[in-house]
């Protein structure tokens, strides 16, 4: 996973709370067995209607999401945020995401920032106001700065700390697996296995 | 210090605890499909790593098995199913493929083999994992990398999940069923307000369902944002569990309950937040909206978005509308639909069919009607044809399929057609999830098999020969307002 410190990229507006993961992308868009090619699907049903805002030529490079709550509930395909990046997105803001949608998003290197509602009311009006504009997401400063707008976000420490340093979750825990395997020798015996005897 | 299930299950599985890390949780059971496995197997490739515990794991065909006798047809979809047996097949992983009688929808394959038990941890790449949690076990559903890091260590990094009690108090009335319960609760606390938490299930009415039923309330936890659901386990729990192929047997067993029957939160025990629920005021309820908050009792009429104190959901209610094509103050029970679905891993167990088929039983699905039922597993299936369900639904002009997720995502060849409304079991009524343009309605088996019996939204009381339960019907007004109200409430 790369190290993500800072990105300035053009903001897009998305005026829509509860963006589920069947919004993000269809079912019928899951059935790759790759990591990427997945921007095909994004937001499929929504890119049909002319006016949805990723169709708009001002928006194609777009690379922040500004969403309203919710953002991410429902299924935990990971092919959610695989399809933000495919299409080139590196950070979703919203004032409250979805538990799995959030920690997958982790895993993959995507932002989660968690900004306040009326905040992203602002920067909602200076996208609308400003199309095509770009703005900054400081993981280092935990802010977002759109035009004369500096929102500061919420995200865990642990979450910040590796995706600062962009290291991969198994590699950390492999390095306690005398741990796990001591665990291992601890557990009850009645617990079942999935082999029969 | 007293604590709830769900810090007891969690400390139980602590493999290691260090300030300013999330705490590393031993996985006692993994589960796996066809869509959110490939590119964690790959991973392992890539990295030229093994599965750490294949007798803890386990495969299953599910997402995108046709439900119509022969292969699969669409060839993306059998790419991926067979992606899925090389990789079960290279990591020694143990896999039930289309076909096997132990095949069926993952979440409920693993219950009535037995090998969800009380106080485990289960993961499976799939948000309705919570459905394991009626046993007393942590269950929740992980996205593909987290599937890959299981895979390679059978571990977790989590921070923990606070904790939610919903007392659901009182009996339930006749024709009330686990499906109204979960969708009530969810129409009270929003799509979001489980949010971080494992809900616990408790109260009188809680207690009185079978475990299948249990099983329908925590599938649907992921619907009100939570992780997972929980329901102490009990006698009813340890009676289905006894005499499974994977239950423990001889001093394991008595071992194992005496374990089992520690697993409740202790009674001074407290919640970071707790609802409460009276059982006894709910009616059969449905969904009218595209997210499964927006329902309300099926005696109601469709909100009128103006009606919602806050302005996301009046938007929210707004668009649900336009894409559900429905008008404001239009009773519920006079929406028409084209398609029934029973089955899923919310409803596609043996008393979900038994209860569609006791409904059906000697009447005619209406003209123009489609009605599907798709048995949970082959299993269910096998039981379902043993006692002439099968024969019931189709006498009565249902198709009867074979097992798998089918309508409920419509990855496979069971879609609705654009523009086309369904009753259906199933547990989300997102935009676009049964099929591009389908339009969902979230319902019990007793109410989608009235429904496809009158051709509109109905629950069993509204036909010729009302079975007992009738009355509930009267009590609706005062639910109905505190319904209402709830929609727009939070946690």
């Amino acid at each position: 996973m790369d190290a993500f410190t800072t990105h300035t990229g053009v903001g897009v507006p998305l005026r829509r709370s509860n963006v589920d993961t069947d919004q993000i992308i269809p079912a019928e868009y899951l059935k790759r067995v790759t990591r990427t090619g997945f921007e095909d699907g994004l937001f499929a049903a929504w890119r049909k209607d002319e006016s949805f805002v990723l169709n708009s030529p001002v928006y194609a490079n777009g690379s922040v999401l500004v969403a309203g709550p919710d953002f991410g509930t429902g299924s935990s395909r990971e092919h959610a945020v695989w399809a933000l990046m495919n299409w080139g997105f590196r950070v979703v803001i919203s004032s409250r995401f979805a538990d799995i949608f959030r920690g997958n998003s982790g895993k993959q290197g995507l932002l989660t920032a968690i900004v306040s509602q009326d905040d992203v009311e602002l920067i909602w009006k200076y996208l609308e106001n400003n199309p095509g504009a770009e703005i900054t997401v400081d993981l280092v400063s935990r802010t977002v700065h759109a035009g004369e707008i500096v929102a500061p976000f919420e995200i865990d420490d642990y979450t910040r700390w590796r995706l600062l340093e962009g290291l991969d979750d198994i590699g950390l825990t492999l390095r306690h697996e005398d741990e796990v395997s001591k665990f291992e020798a601890s557990r009850p015996t009645h617990k079942p296995v999935t082999t029969l005897a | 210090m007293a604590g709830t299930l769900a810090e007891k299950v969690w400390d139980a599985h602590v493999v290691r605890r260090a300030e300013g890390e999330p705490d590393l949780l031993y996985i006692d059971l993994h589960l796996l499909h066809e869509v959110t496995s490939p590119q964690a197997f790959d991973g392992l490739r890539l990295a030229g790593r093994r599965v750490r515990r294949p007798d803890l794991t386990l495969a299953t065909e599910d997402h995108n098995v046709p439900t119509t006798p022969g292969p699969i047809t669409d060839p993306v979809s059998k790419v991926q199913v067979e992606t899925l047996r090389r990789n079960c097949e290279e990591f020694g992983v143990r896999l039930y493929p289309m076909g096997d009688a132990d095949q069926g929808i993952v979440h409920v394959v693993g219950p009535q083999l037995g090998l969800t038990q009380p106080g485990m941890t289960v993961v499976c790449g799939d948000s309705h994992t919570s459905t394991h949690g009626a046993f007393g076990a942590l269950a929740f559903g992980i996205g593909t990398s987290e599937v890959e890091h299981v895979l390679a260590t059978q571990t977790l990094p989590l921070k923990p999940f606070r904790t939610l009690a919903v007392n659901v108090r009182g009996a339930l009335p006749d024709g009330v069923t686990a499906k109204d319960v979960v969708l009530a609760v969810i129409a009270k606390i929003g799509t979001g307000g489980g949010q971080g938490y494992v809900i616990e299930y408790r109260g009188e009415a809680i207690e009185a369902l079978s475990m299948e039923a249990r099983m329908t309330v925590c599938n649907m936890s992921i619907e009100a944002g939570a992780r997972a659901g929980m329901i102490a386990p009990d006698q009813t729990t340890f009676d289905y569990l006894k005499g499974r192929p994977h239950a423990p047997t001889g001093a394991d067993w008595d071992a194992a309950v005496a374990e089992w029957t520690a697993l409740r939160s202790d009674d001074d025990a407290v919640f970071d937040a707790e609802v409460d629920l009276d059982a006894t005021e709910l009616t059969p309820f449905v969904t009218w909206g595209t997210n499964p908050g927006q329902g309300l009792p099926l005696s109601e009429s469709v909100p009128d978005p103006e009606s919602f104190a806050d302005e996301s959901d009046r938007l929210a209610a707004a668009n649900a509308l336009a894409y559900m094509g429905l008008e404001a103050g239009t009773p519920l029970r006079d929406i028409k639909v084209d398609t029934v679905f029973v089955g899923s891993c919310t409803n596609g167990r043996i008393e979900d069919l038994r209860a569609a088929a006791a409904v059906v039983k000697g009447h005619q699905v209406a003209d123009g009607v489609r009605m599907l039922v798709v048995p949970g597993s082959a299993k269910v299936r096998l039981q379902a044809e043993a006692e002439g369900l099968d024969t019931v639904f189709t006498e009565a002009g249902a198709e009867w399929r074979l097992p798998g997720c089918s309508m409920c995502l419509g990855m496979n060849p069971d879609t609705l057609a654009p523009g086309e409304r369904s009753a259906s079991t199933s547990n989300r009524n997102f935009e676009g999830r049964q099929g591009k343009g389908g339009r969902t309605h979230l319902v019990s088996p007793l109410v989608a098999a009235a429904t496809a019996i009158r051709g509109t939204l109905s629950s069993p009381s509204d036909l010729d020969a009302p079975p007992p339960g009738e009355l509930a019907s009267a009590t609706t007004g005062a639910t109905a307002t505190a319904g209402a109200t709830a929609t727009t409430g939070e946690a």
